[in-house]
């Protein structure tokens, strides 16, 4: 078993993201090589890396004992680095043939030769049990089998390394084994396969060794047959961190029960999310959401908040059934949700910081009674002294900001609209590890102001540290659920694991 | 059951037979040879720059400045030949790969930069047409043997129908692009870019050599068709050609192209160019009406088939 590529100390940062820190990567021929962790972990950015689709800011890359830079994935698949990425990057209105061979058809007197193209794209697609048209566009299939067409180009290139990035995310179990049983093969013929993915079962099935990340960092290298399912759980989700962050009151902790309850979820369901869901949020104080991903962590947050609509139960705020059938009747409600993608769903880049934060409080007065300049000013500063937000003044360009500080804005601008519940998606994705301690620091502030918060999170320290009590859900269930000294890292861990 | 993609293309072929019976029926002598090859002589300079502007609007751009550089092709070939005594085909040999080359630029500004093809060939339009009106503002005749032999050229057809130079030009590269876009790897690789750009990256289609090959292979075709139009006016004029851009783009959409990219013929466009070619001929036999009908129609038409586009990817997307 021979080393192919070696990944050594990787960084790449975004503005305002650091998403990749010196990151770590081994791949051997014959191996398949599973590479975990959470959500923004940084998996798909070393993937783009790897492959050339995206520069990387510092360290090297080693390819059979050379060192490589790539520009382009024409790079980086032409040494023999072929990539399957997470959505299906193929062309929809070619067809299969062209599609599995797109940049090296077969030709014929310079033309492409269409008959022998045909042929063995058929050839090809049957190894995956695919009997279908070769020469229809790609869009005619269904989703599930362009995952596969876009697998079989990568397994069809021949190359030395080929990575898969969530290839069973649109899989069902028969055409997950038949991807196996291919994997197995090019094992056999000295392939090293990086395979991502958050089936921790399917890990434990195909894959030799495992890389686990945790935002944007090196956790480390295992062999699969010595990391059992709990500790490869723990290095995902984290468990050491400051001890500062732990330290917990214990009034707040035996408080539990007595206050009134705000928010109530009674057997809640909705199709493909979560599964009769029951759960309150007393007054003042934070509940957490854990779970491993695809939990239904982030869709209670969304069914909360009025963007996934309900099919069975109810939800009660302040003893009032809510009809939310859109987010506004949340805002209306006094709920406010801070979510996960703050890129895309949260912050609105160019416009400035005090833009950002009247955003809310200003479409919930109404467009057309203005707040005077004055005033949007005074809120702005309001919450910039409040929240610790590091710049030199309100009309800095957000996207100029650090990922932490960006995200405290998000916060107050939910924050400027007063609400009863705040509801946080992963409140400290992405952002640096100081100001993580910030924003659990300011959670616990906002409970001790009476507001009440529903946070989910990945970061289980984090979780334990803040709320009042956690939530832990596996598969679209609520399975248990912990509070008073119960409600340790260890045990939130173990309830992942086992349910 | 008929592929979804070929059903703009049999409406436009429906369409124009429809036209041409309409005209048959009403008007002796319109069903003749010689109506038809006067579609090909009279339209071969649209008919050329359509096919490079198929490929454009395949490949998910705009070309805007082709009106502007078939004027420029125009002046400069009329001002090499008369002011400056060159032989035509010298005159050509120089101003071809000069259009080439400004369509190659455009190109790569629009690649290099990640600007709006729009912008960029709106910029190219202004900048080739103020080129040719400063070389001359006036419409500059051409007297020369080489003209005279070339429109003595040409093959009779029965029916007193004859194919001239230009048609045959026009048919010679119409062959050239059909095989390209469907027998090559760039013609797929154009669609691919249509069709998803950043997709055909990751698999490793350079979008830097395409994008720019099909800007300049655009600016080339228009070039040409500059030379053509001038073996049809015998003269270069600045002022020309103006809104053949609009022509050209509105035959492509006709034609069945998505506006959008990923999807055409250029069969389809040459299609397209004759529907309205026959337009123009049905009220030319009439006699009464305004020839501004044409544009009337072409309104419709344009409205009718964008609106058809919108249905029938609707129908794809909720099949999907």
């Amino acid at each position: 078993m021979s080393l192919i590529l070696e990944l050594k100390n990787i960084s790449k940062h975004y503005p305002g993201v650091k998403a990749l820190e010196e990151v770590n990567l081994r791949l051997f021929s014959g191996e398949v090589h599973a590479l975990l962790g959470e959500n923004g972990a940084g998996k798909s950015t070393l993937v783009k890396v790897m492959t050339g689709a995206q520069s990387k800011d510092g360290g090297e890359i080693i390819f059979l004992n050379e060192k490589q830079h790539f520009n382009t994935p024409i790079e980086a698949q032409k040494i023999g680095i072929s990539t399957v990425y997470q959505e299906v990057n193929l062309v929809p209105n070619l067809t299969v043939a062209q599609n599995l061979f797109l940049g090296h058809e077969p030709k014929r007197f310079g033309l492409i030769h269409f008959q022998k193209m045909y042929a063995d794209a058929r050839t090809v697609l049957t190894q995956f049990k695919l009997d279908i048209d070769v020469s229809a566009p790609l869009s005619s299939y269904s989703i599930a089998v362009q995952q596969l067409i876009a697998i079989a180009r990568g397994v069809a290139m021949s190359a030395k390394v080929l990575v898969l990035d969530e290839p069973t995310a649109s899989l069902d179990a028969d055409e997950v084994q038949v991807l196996f049983g291919i994997l197995n093969q090019l094992k056999q013929k000295g392939v090293a396969i990086v395979f991502i993915t958050h089936f921790l079962d399917q890990v434990y099935q195909i894959s030799d060794r495992i890389t686990v990340l945790r935002n944007g960092r090196f956790i480390g290298e295992y062999l699969t047959s010595e990391l059992p399912q709990p500790q490869l759980i723990e290095a995902m989700l984290g468990r050491s961190l400051q001890q500062h962050l732990v330290e917990k009151t214990s009034a707040e902790q035996t408080s539990n029960g007595t206050s009134a309850v705000l928010l109530s979820l009674e057997g809640v369901s909705v199709k493909g999310s979560i599964q009769s869901m029951n759960l309150t949020v007393p007054k003042g104080q934070a509940v957490g959401l854990a779970g491993l991903l695809g939990s239904g962590r982030s869709e209670v947050c969304n069914a909360v908040f009025g963007l996934d609509l309900l099919d069975s139960g109810s939800i009660h705020l302040a003893g009032k059934k809510l009809h939310l059938s859109h987010p506004v009747d949340a805002i209306n409600a006094g709920i406010a949700l801070c979510p996960e993608d703050r890129k895309v769903d949260g912050i609105i880049g160019p416009l400035s910081i005090r833009e950002n934060i009247i955003l809310a409080l200003q479409a919930r007065v109404g467009w057309w009674r203005c707040l005077s300049k004055t005033r949007q000013q005074e809120i702005a500063q309001f919450f910039i002294d409040k929240l610790q937000i590091a710049t030199p003044d309100a009309d800095k360009p957000i996207e100029q900001l650090s990922g932490g500080n960006q995200q405290k804005v998000i916060l107050a601008r939910w924050l400027a609209i007063e609400p009863i519940l705040l509801v946080l998606d992963e409140p400290t994705r992405g952002i640096d590890i100081g100001a993580h301690a910030e924003i659990i620091k300011l959670i616990r502030t906002l409970c001790d102001d009476g507001m009440s918060l529903l946070v989910a999170s990945s970061e289980l320290d984090e979780l334990v540290a803040f709320s009042n009590k956690v939530v832990v859900l596996r598969d679209r269930y609520a399975v248990r659920e912990l509070s008073g000294s119960e409600l340790t890292s260890q045990h939130v861990m173990q309830a992942i694991a086992e349910g | 059951m008929m592929s979804k993609r070929f059903i703009p293309l049999w409406i436009t072929a429906s369409l124009l037979l429809v036209m041409f019976l309409i005209g048959s029926l009403q008007f002796e002598g319109f069903a003749s040879a010689r109506v038809v090859t006067n579609l090909f002589r009279d339209n071969a300079f649209l008919l050329i720059t359509a096919l490079g502007m198929t490929l454009v609007i395949i490949s998910g751009g705009i070309d805007l400045s082709v009106g502007s550089v078939i004027a420029l092709s125009g002046v400069l070939s009329s001002v090499l030949i008369t002011q400056y005594q060159w032989h035509p085909l010298l005159a050509f040999a120089l101003i071809l790969p000069l259009g080439t080359l400004f369509g190659a630029l455009m190109g790569t500004i629009i690649h290099v930069y990640k600007l709006q093809p729009f912008i960029v060939t709106l910029a190219g339009m202004f900048l080739a047409r103020g080129i040719a009106t400063t070389v001359s503002e006036e419409s500059i005749a051409i007297d020369h043997p080489f003209y005279d032999a070339i429109a003595d050229l040409s093959i009779a057809l029965p029916g007193h129908g004859s194919l001239d130079v230009s048609s045959l030009i026009f048919i010679l590269f119409f062959a050239i692009i059909a095989i390209m876009m469907h027998y090559s790897r760039f013609g797929t690789n154009v669609y691919a870019l249509g069709g998803n750009a950043q997709s055909a990256e990751l698999m490793g289609v350079s979008i830097a050599k395409t994008t720019i090959s099909i800007y300049a292979l655009s600016s080339f075709l228009a070039t040409l068709a500059g030379i053509i139009f001038t073996f049809y006016t015998f003269s270069g004029y600045a002022l020309g050609a103006v809104g053949v851009e609009l022509d050209a783009i509105a035959a492509v959409v006709i034609g069945g192209t998505l506006l959008t990219g990923g999807s055409g013929f250029v069969l389809g466009t040459v299609l397209g160019v004759f529907l309205m070619g026959v337009i123009q001929t049905y009220i030319t036999f009439d006699g009464t009406l305004s020839s501004w009908w044409t544009k009337i129609v072409i309104g419709l038409l344009l409205f009718f088939f964008i609106v058809l586009q919108k249905l029938l990817n609707g129908r794809k997307a909720s099949h999907g």
